[in-house]
C-alpha cells in the first residue's frame, strides 16, 4: 500500500546517492518537481534514465546530479539542443557524464521487460545502426524457432521510478490519462516508486468520469504518494494545464550560457523553498 | 496562370502528395508533420496518421511543437502506450509508410540524427534516434523531407543513425521481415529516388524554376540524374490556402502559449 509522503520526505527517504532511477513522461506529465526536489537536496551520482531527458535531466544534469544518463531522443522538443546535456559530454561541466544511447522502440521495450520482470528485451530492431557499436548494452541474439536475428537490451530495473500523474485516491490508487508513455511500466518495473499527482480525490472508481479501462496503477504496487500540483510545468498534464511551450522555448536562451543558468538555479530551484 | 509560392511551400506540398489517402503513416516531428497534415487535409482525408507519442489515427487542428502535444491526444481515435506503439502497431506491420526528417542523409539514404564528427569528440551534438531507426526498418516504405544543401546532403554520413540502405548500398539485402526502406527523398529543389540496383539516389524530379546546376551546388556527391527527368507539378490554390492556414492556425496557437 502506497505511503502518503510530502515530495521532500519521498525523494529523501526512496533517491539516494548513486542511485539508478528513471523519471517517465513522454513529453506529457513529466514529473518536474520531483526533479527540482532532487536537485535542492544535492543528490550526487544519479544514473538517470529517461527516453527523452527533456528539460528536467537538462536541469538534473547541469546541477551536477548525473552521473550517467540512458536515453534516446536528447533534444528539447520543437525547440533544439539540451545545452546542459551537451556540457557535460562534451566540455565535462559541471563534470563528465557517461551516455549510453538508445532508440525509442529499444527503451521503451526495456521498460516493458522490467516491467514484466524479465532480463532483457528482445527487439527487431538497429538493423544497419551504428548505435550497437557505440552502446555496448546492444546486442544480437538468434530466434531459435525461426533463427532470425534479433535485438536484445538489458531490462530497465531502476532503484527508483518517478512519475507525475492527475491523481490519487485516498487508498493510493493512481490515474494516468492522455498519453500515458511508459509511466506504468516503469512504476512496475523499479525496485521503488514514487508518483507525484496534481489532486488527492476519495475514490477513483466512484469518480463521475471513471471507466473499467482506464490507466490506474493500483496503491499495493507504489511505495510512496506525494502532492505536487503543477508538479509536471512547464510539460502539461492532460485536463489540467497545457505544456507552456514560451518556457521550453526561454530555456534554449537560459540553459546556453552556464552562468545563467546558475542563476537560474539559485533563483527557481535553492531559494525557492519547495513544496513541504 | 502561375501562383506565387515558396520554396518551402513547394517542397511540403510535394511531400503531402507522396501521401495517399488511406495509407497508414507513421509521422516524425517538423517538416514530415506538416506535409502528412497538409495531405490529411486536402487529397488525402483518409490517411491514418501515427506519432510515437502513442496517438493513433490523429487529427490536429494545428501542428504539434513537441511530439507529445495534448493536442495529438485529444484528437486521436485513441492513444497506446508508448511500448504498444512501436511494438503492436510500429513493428506489428501496420504502418505503410514512415515519414522522416533528418540532419544529415548520404547517397544511399542513410540519416544521422546523432552527431557531427567523430563520436567520442563530436564537433555537433544532436539528439540521437529517437523513433528512426525502427520506423526506417519496420514500415512498409519510408519517406524523407528536408532542405537541400552541402550540409546536409553528404556522400557518406558520419554516424549511420538510421538505415537507408547501408555504407555500401546492400544494407537490406537478405534480411527477413525488413521494409523497402527509403522510396523518395523529397526537398525544396527535387524528388529524388534511389536506383533500382544500386540503391543510390538520383535526382528524378526538378521543382520549377530549378537547374540542375542547383542542385549539383547543394549536394555533397557527384549526383546522377534520370535519363527522364520530370517538372514537378507546382501547387494548386488550394493546397496553397490550406497550408497557409494550417501555419497561420499554428503560429497562432503557440504565440499564444
Amino acid at each position: 500500500m502506497a505511503e502518503f509522503l510530502s515530495l521532500h520526505d519521498a525523494v529523501a527517504r526512496y533517491v539516494e546517492d548513486g542511485a539508478t532511477v528513471a523519471m517517465e513522461g513522454f513529453t506529457h506529465l513529466i514529473p518536474f518537481a520531483a526533479g527540482h526536489e532532487v536537485i535542492r537536496q544535492g543528490k550526487r551520482g544519479l544514473t538517470l534514465i529517461r527516453m527523452t531527458p527533456d528539460i528536467v535531466y537538462d536541469q538534473m544534469i547541469g546541477a551536477g546530479c548525473a552521473r550517467k544518463v540512458i536515453f534516446s531522443w536528447g533534444g528539447n522538443p520543437g525547440v533544439g539542443s539540451l545545452h546542459r546535456l551537451r556540457d557535460a559530454v562534451e566540455k565535462g561541466w559541471p563534470h563528465k557524464v557517461e551516455i549510453l544511447e538508445h532508440s525509442h522502440a529499444a527503451m521503451a521495450c526495456a521498460f516493458e521487460a522490467g516491467a514484466a520482470g524479465l532480463p532483457l528485451a528482445v527487439l527487431r530492431g538497429y538493423v544497419g545502426s551504428e548505435l550497437p557499436s557505440v552502446n555496448d548494452q546492444i546486442k544480437f541474439i538468434e530466434c531459435p524457432f525461426t533463427g532470425e536475428r534479433l535485438a536484445a537490451v538489458p531490462s530497465v530495473r531502476p532503484d527508483v521510478s518517478i512519475v507525475h500523474a492527475q491523481k490519487a485516491d485516498r487508498a493510493g490508487n493512481v490515474l494516468v490519462e492522455g498519453i500515458i508513455g511508459v509511466q506504468k511500466e516503469a512504476v512496475l518495473a523499479a525496485k521503488k516508486s514514487i508518483v507525484t499527482v496534481e489532486e488527492i480525490v476519495d475514490d477513483l472508481t466512484a469518480q463521475a468520469d471513471y471507466h473499467p479501462n482506464a490507466c490506474i496503477i493500483p496503491g499495493w504496487a507504489i511505495t510512496a504518494i506525494a502532492v505536487a500540483e503543477n508538479g509536471a510545468y512547464p510539460s502539461y498534464a492532460h485536463g489540467y494545464y497545457p505544456r507552456s511551450n514560451r518556457f521550453y522555448k526561454e530555456w534554449d536562451t537560459i540553459a546556453r550560457d552556464r552562468d545563467t543558468f546558475t542563476a537560474w538555479l539559485d533563483e527557481h530551484i535553492y531559494n525557492a523553498g519547495g513544496q513541504s | 496562370m502561375s501562383l506565387e509560392y515558396t520554396s518551402a511551400e513547394m517542397m511540403t506540398v510535394t511531400a503531402a502528395r507522396a501521401l495517399e489517402n488511406g495509407m497508414t503513416c507513421f509521422v516524425g516531428i517538423g517538416l514530415p508533420s506538416e506535409a502528412a497534415n497538409l495531405a490529411r487535409l486536402t487529397h488525402a482525408p483518409d490517411v491514418v496518421l501515427i506519432y510515437e507519442s502513442g496517438t493513433l489515427q490523429t487529427k490536429p487542428d494545428v501542428l504539434p511543437l513537441s511530439i507529445g502535444d495534448g493536442e495529438l491526444c485529444e484528437s486521436a481515435l485513441t492513444t497506446v502506450s508508448v511500448p504498444e506503439m512501436f511494438r503492436y502497431w510500429l513493428q506489428g506491420g501496420k504502418v505503410d509508410v514512415g515519414f522522416l526528417g533528418t540532419a544529415q542523409i548520404d547517397r544511399y539514404c542513410n540519416l544521422n540524427t546523432t552527431l557531427i564528427g567523430d563520436y567520442q569528440s563530436p564537433k555537433v551534438r544532436l539528439p540521437g534516434g529517437g523513433g528512426a531507426p525502427e520506423i526506417a526498418t519496420n514500415a512498409g516504405e519510408v519517406f524523407i523531407t528536408l532542405k537541400h544543401s552541402k550540409r546536409t546532403f553528404v556522400k557518406d554520413v558520419d554516424f549511420v543513425t538510421t538505415l537507408g540502405f547501408g555504407r555500401d548500398g546492400k544494407g537490406r539485402d537478405g534480411v527477413p521481415n525488413i521494409g523497402q526502406g527509403p522510396t523518395r527523398v523529397i526537398t525544396d529543389l527535387c524528388v529524388m529516388k534511389p536506383d533500382p540496383e544500386t540503391k543510390e539516389l538520383v535526382v528524378v524530379s526538378l521543382h520549377p524554376n530549378v537547374s540542375r546546376e542547383d542542385v549539383i551546388e547543394a549536394t555533397g556527391w557527384e549526383i546522377r540524374f534520370a535519363d527522364t527527368l520530370e517538372t514537378t507539378p507546382e501547387p494548386n490554390a488550394r493546397e496553397l490556402d490550406v497550408l497557409r492556414e494550417l501555419k497561420a492556425r499554428t503560429e497562432r496557437k503557440h504565440s499564444g502559449e
